[in-house]
């Protein structure tokens, strides 16, 4: 029997070095995921913002998918970020389900186009009560929730982030803004306690100390 | 709020980090593309092997066949404006397409300036040999950069030089002392501001993908271990035998780069790879990487 007690991040493709950051910033030291094997001791698992398709494509071809759904099962938490939430969605709007791990429909790249992506500055009383900056990429919009699933945040016509008893999605990307509030939230979700006090990391670039080519200088 | 375009546009190459940039030419192969896993598509009339073989001046795609590409799949658009044609641009920006290759595989319009890109909304990517192109790129408004390689030869060897250049560079400006920074960037024509931010992170201030030769599984694995953040793979797919089988073995060896037995499957009955060219029977003169500065 193993404890599940550690926060894993899927590291295959997209937005992994910057939850990275946002957990160590925690006091959280996680887990890199690559193969199914490691979801043994995982409390919770991050799915990164990336591109779904590649994402849907690499956990298919190493039969990542059924052991995540059956990790899930036993009680490993999930949190979807921008394509993460789409990957967990039971609903796709015009394409095939993938995970089906929450009951939400998602409308793909549903603002446009790189273009249309922006900042916008919001209240999530469940999760903080400091205003957040959150950043939208080709986002998806989350259009439609089940019964067993609610909402953490609505900006005009759609869903922007919510929760159900085992996942929480959100379409924007909380490891690109300072604030470390989702992740404080995940984490606890996950039944694992935060010590650090730090709300905000110090820097936009602090994920490139995952990816140097020399060290710093500084 | 305002939104910074810059950081918004920086931001999305993080999310294609790890990932592969396929050349496609149609929505068919963009299609298949997007099934094998590309996390972006660029979409160009002809591939840079083509380009090669047919000569005269290679100019930005037919807008209306951009438009299709961008109609087939979800995944981000790219496509590839002349060096120095900021009304190419200009165009690619009004179809909203969503990164530029400011790209010296098609025929440059200005053989002495690059395009403003501070002056736009959508991001850029362009082409670099050594940290000071990088870097002036940057400086320029460039969101994303790509080690040049040599387009088109299916010869990994330019990609792998430029790598090592930019590399070396940067470990050599990171250790200088501090009164060294000055004569360094004048002698390899960096802007002091960015030779100052990698000091500061130990790399380039953006993502930075490898591109230009990348034709197999171990190829994309190699430049993923000599430090890039994803891979270009242009005529190396469509190319090739069989483009659907080699476009998921090379996105399998991209994501993961540092487990040989996974590169090993990766690489197993992918059929013909393209003929390419080798560098070295290629006059100085046929080399694209040498178009900007």
């Amino acid at each position: 029997m193993t404890t599940r007690n550690k926060i894993g991040v899927l590291d295959l493709q997209g937005g992994v070095h910057e939850h990275i950051f946002h957990l160590q910033a925690l006091g959280i030291e996680p887990v890199r995921v690559k193969v199914a094997e490691q979801f043994d001791d995982l409390a919770g698992l991050i799915l990164p913002g990336g591109e779904s398709t590649c994402l849907i494509r690499l956990l298919n071809i190493f039969e990542i998918a059924p052991k995540l759904r059956e990790a899930h099962a036993q009680g490993m938490k999930i949190w979807g970020t921008c394509a993460g939430a789409i990957l967990i969605a039971n609903h796709i709007e015009g394409d095939k389900s993938q995970l089906g791990l929450m009951d939400i429909t998602v409308s793909r790249n549903a603002f446009g186009y790189q273009i249309d992506s922006f900042n916008t500055r919001v209240k999530v009383p469940k999760v903080t009560e400091n205003e957040v900056e959150l950043t939208f990429i080709r986002a998806p919009k989350i259009t439609a929730i089940g019964s067993q699933v609610q909402v953490l945040l609505q900006i005009d016509d759609y869903i922007a982030a919510a929760e159900s008893d085992s996942c929480l999605a959100t379409v924007f990307h909380p490891e690109l803004t300072p604030s470390l509030a989702f992740h404080k939230y995940f984490v606890e979700k996950c039944g694992i306690a935060v010590t650090s006090e730090l709300t905000e990391r110090p820097d936009r670039t602090s994920w490139m100390k995952f990816a140097r080519i020399a060290k710093p200088t500084v | 709020m305002e939104n910074n375009r810059f950081e918004l546009n920086a931001q999305l190459a993080q999310m294609l980090k790890g990932g592969v940039i396929m050349d496609v030419t149609n929505p068919e192969q963009a299609k298949i593309a997007e099934e094998a896993g590309a996390v972006a598509v660029m979409a160009l009339e002809r591939v840079p092997a083509d380009i090669r073989a047919n000569g005269g001046v290679a100019r930005m795609s037919d807008p209306q066949m951009i438009a299709e590409i961008q109609a087939a799949v979800s995944i981000p658009v790219m496509a590839k404006a002349r060096i120095g044609h900021f009304v190419e641009a200009q165009i690619l920006e009004a179809l909203k397409i969503d990164y530029i290759d400011e790209s010296e595989v098609l025929t440059p319009a200005d053989d002495e300036n690059h395009i403003d890109k501070s002056k736009f909304q959508v991001p850029f990517v362009c082409g670099a040999r050594n940290l000071g192109e990088a870097a002036r790129r940057i400086a320029e408004g460039a969101a994303m950069i790509r080690t040049k390689g040599e387009a088109g030869t299916g010869d990994v060897v330019e990609a792998v030089r430029h790598m090592r250049q930019m590399n070396s560079d940067i470990r050599i400006l990171c250790g200088l002392d501090e009164a060294e920074v000055m004569p360094f960037c004048k002698n390899n024509g960096i802007p002091h501001h960015i030779a100052q931010q990698v000091r500061k992170l130990g790399r380039l201030p953006v993502v930075n993908f490898a591109a230009g030769g990348i034709a197999t599984p171990a190829d994309a694995a190699l430049m993923m271990q000599l430090g890039c953040d994803g891979v270009f793979v242009g005529s190396g797919i469509f190319k090739s035998g069989d483009p659907a089988k080699r476009a998921r073995a090379i996105v399998k060896a991209t994501a993961y780069f540092n487990d040989p037995v996974k590169v090993m499957e990766a690489s197993k009955g992918l059929g013909e790879p393209m003929v390419g060219i080798g560098i070295s029977t290629m006059k100085e003169e046929e080399k694209i990487a040498k178009r900007g500065w």
